[in-house]
């Protein structure tokens, strides 16, 4: 299989971290110049930026996580003035106000070459149809992968999400070969395509998975349904959108653009960065970015780096799977859910009292379902249908609009929602990665 | 002139409406009239008991969630048409009934009917000037 910049994804690891070094070095200085809250924590630990030679001096770093993108809101993090920002993008907080991204031009164009580098890993070439049903706007997963697939020269189809009838169509009368999607879209689309007797129209070769967790299952069941390959696309807007990182023909383990992004694996609880081979939470510092440089990030997402070389020939390092989460984020629908984003709506309607509640996530036909149990009380309650259905329909509205997902709204008998140990249990994720 | 309602949150599912009249039987409250609105997850159950009050504290007392309101009760005979004079009251005077339910009690040819109403001053004032008949809580206690 060729490769997009083989000068540096097969890069000697020696000089690899030369490379990795001269940048953190120079990004430190920049940020510590430039960032506030950076400089800040930085004299809190009495570390200047002459103490950072090497990415060996990379544990000595402040870490940086969510809460300083909500607390320094929307601009307060940015290294670069508005004048040399190019692009913005956002995603939902915990607490209603989007975090807020964005990039430069160079930004940009690095962007978009991890996306190249990804989509010639899994075999695009510029002869490639590329159908983007990623959804487009402030979410970074469509103008992400569009971008990619500009630069390397792709036929690219700006779907966006939603009307799978259309999807369906222009998959088919466009000749897509290569679709970026989320999984659960995708398995939707090829049990659909399978309904509509369209499968034997496709020209589809390959798929691009991204923004919500899958398995080894879901891989078997699309690519023999759609008797294509499919591949996982890694990336979170506060470090980049898609293309953080990227699997390669052998699937196995996703190769991180380590010339951009270092990632550390670390024990959430001590913060001690564990071994290769580990699993722990996943950190990264962008090295190169300039509009919106993070140093030691913590995502949340529990995996492991895989250890060992890779046969395609890359030395990027690769990350396994995402194994779970260390907060309480859901992703549902490629969407991340906070319960305190629900619980806030729920208060609002609930006249000052937050009525009991329990989130119930599931996959029903590979397609992420989000119910929501309300324990009734005096306050929702009334003598009429009409009423009731006034509030939960209220409930299901602002519901919609803050997390930009439709929820199923039960209203269940007070006292039934499961408790543990006093407290309600309030997430059920009954879906199963595989 | 009007009429104590209890209503009370029914989860739908079977057994949960036994628990309610049971624990009401138990604690010898009589139901002079029920009617139940359903919809796909939940019901409301809608009582006319003889002691209100007691029935809301006992109904609390086991957790569930409970309301006490007002409904309008008239008489009306127990004929074909019997209902038709009093809601045609309503509808002239453009007096909108959210739900309505009945029972024919023991006392003659009479039936009673609980109407919901969103104007309740202005249908009690409209049927006591056209001669139909309104109950009160102590008409409906033996």
């Amino acid at each position: 299989m060729p490769i997009y910049e083989k000068n540096i994804e097969c890069l000697d690891r020696e000089s690899l971290e030369a490379l990795q070094s001269e940048r953190l070095v120079k990004q430190v200085k920049r940020m510590y110049e430039r960032v506030e809250v950076f400089r800040k924590r930085m004299d809190d630990l009495n570390l200047k930026p002459e103490d950072v030679h090497s990415i060996k001096d990379l544990h000595k770093l402040p870490f940086s996580n969510k809460q300083d993108l909500r607390d320094n809101y929307p601009y307060g993090l940015f290294a670069e003035p508005l004048e040399n920002v190019v692009r913005i993008h956002a995603s939902s907080g915990t607490t209603g106000k989007q975090i807020v991204v964005g990039y430069t031009k160079n930004d940009l164009d690095m962007w978009s070459t991890c996306v190249a580098r990804a989509l010639t890993s899994y075999g695009a070439t510029k002869n490639d149809i590329v159908q983007v049903s990623y959804g487009y706007g402030l979410f970074t997963g469509g103008l992400g992968a569009h971008d990619g697939a500009t630069k390397l020269g792709c036929t690219v189809i700006p779907a966006s999400t939603g009307n799978t009838v259309r999807q369906m169509n222009t998959m088919v009368d466009f000749g897509s070969t290569v679709l970026c999607s989320t999984p659960s879209y995708c398995m939707y689309l090829a049990e659909e395509l399978e309904a509509s007797n369209l499968k034997n129209s496709l020209k589809l070769k390959r798929a691009v998975l991204g923004a919500e967790p899958w398995g080894e299952e879901m891989r078997k069941q699309i690519e023999s349904k759609l008797s294509i390959k499919a591949y996982d696309i890694y990336g979170l807007s506060e470090i980049l959108g898609p293309g953080v990182s990227y699997e390669c023909e052998c699937q196995h383990g996703l190769h991180i653009n380590e010339d951009m992004f270092i990632a550390e694996i670390i024990d959430p609880i001590t913060l001690e960065v564990l071994p290769d081979g580990e699993v722990g939470e996943l950190v990264f510092s962008t090295i190169t970015k300039e509009a919106f440089p993070v140093l030691r990030y913590r995502t949340h997402d529990l995996c492991r780096i895989l250890t060992g070389t890779c046969k395609c020939g890359r030395t990027f390092k690769r990350m396994g799977r995402i194994e779970g989460r260390t907060d309480d984020m859901l992703i549902i629908r490629g969407v991340n859910v906070f319960p305190s984003q629900i619980e806030e709506v729920l208060l609002k309607y609930g006249q000052g009292i937050t009525p009991n509640y329990q989130i119930i996530v599931d996959r029903v036909n590979n397609t992420d379902t989000l119910e929501v149990k309300v324990e009734m009380n005096e306050n929702l309650f009334a003598d009429d249908v009409k009423s009731i259905e006034k509030i939960s329909s209220k409930i299901r509205d602002s519901l919609r609009s803050v997390l930009g997902l439709s929820a199923l709204v039960t209203l269940v008998n007070p006292k039934t929602i499961e408790r543990s140990e006093g407290k309600a249990k309030r997430v059920i994720d009954k879906r199963k990665i595989k | 002139m009007s009429v104590k309602q209890v209503s009370v949150f029914v989860e739908n599912h079977s057994g949960s409406l036994l628990d309610i009249i049971s624990l009401l039987g138990e604690n010898k409250i009589d139901i002079k009239a029920l009617c139940i609105a359903d919809t796909v997850d939940y019901g409301i159950l809608r009582l006319i008991v003889d002691k209100p009050t007691e029935a809301l504290n006992l109904l609390k007392e086991n957790k569930y969630v409970v309301k006490v309101s007002d409904v309008v009760a008239i008489k009306i005979s127990n004929e074909p048409g019997g209902l038709k004079d009093a809601l045609k009251l309503l509808k002239e005077a453009a007096i909108n009934v959210s739900y309505l339910y009945a029972f024919i009690g023991s006392y003659g040819n009479y039936a009673s009917v609980m109407l919901k109403i969103d104007d309740e001053a202005k249908a009690i004032k409209l049927f006591n000037k056209n001669g139909i008949q309104l109950l009160e809580d102590k008409d409906l206690v033996n």
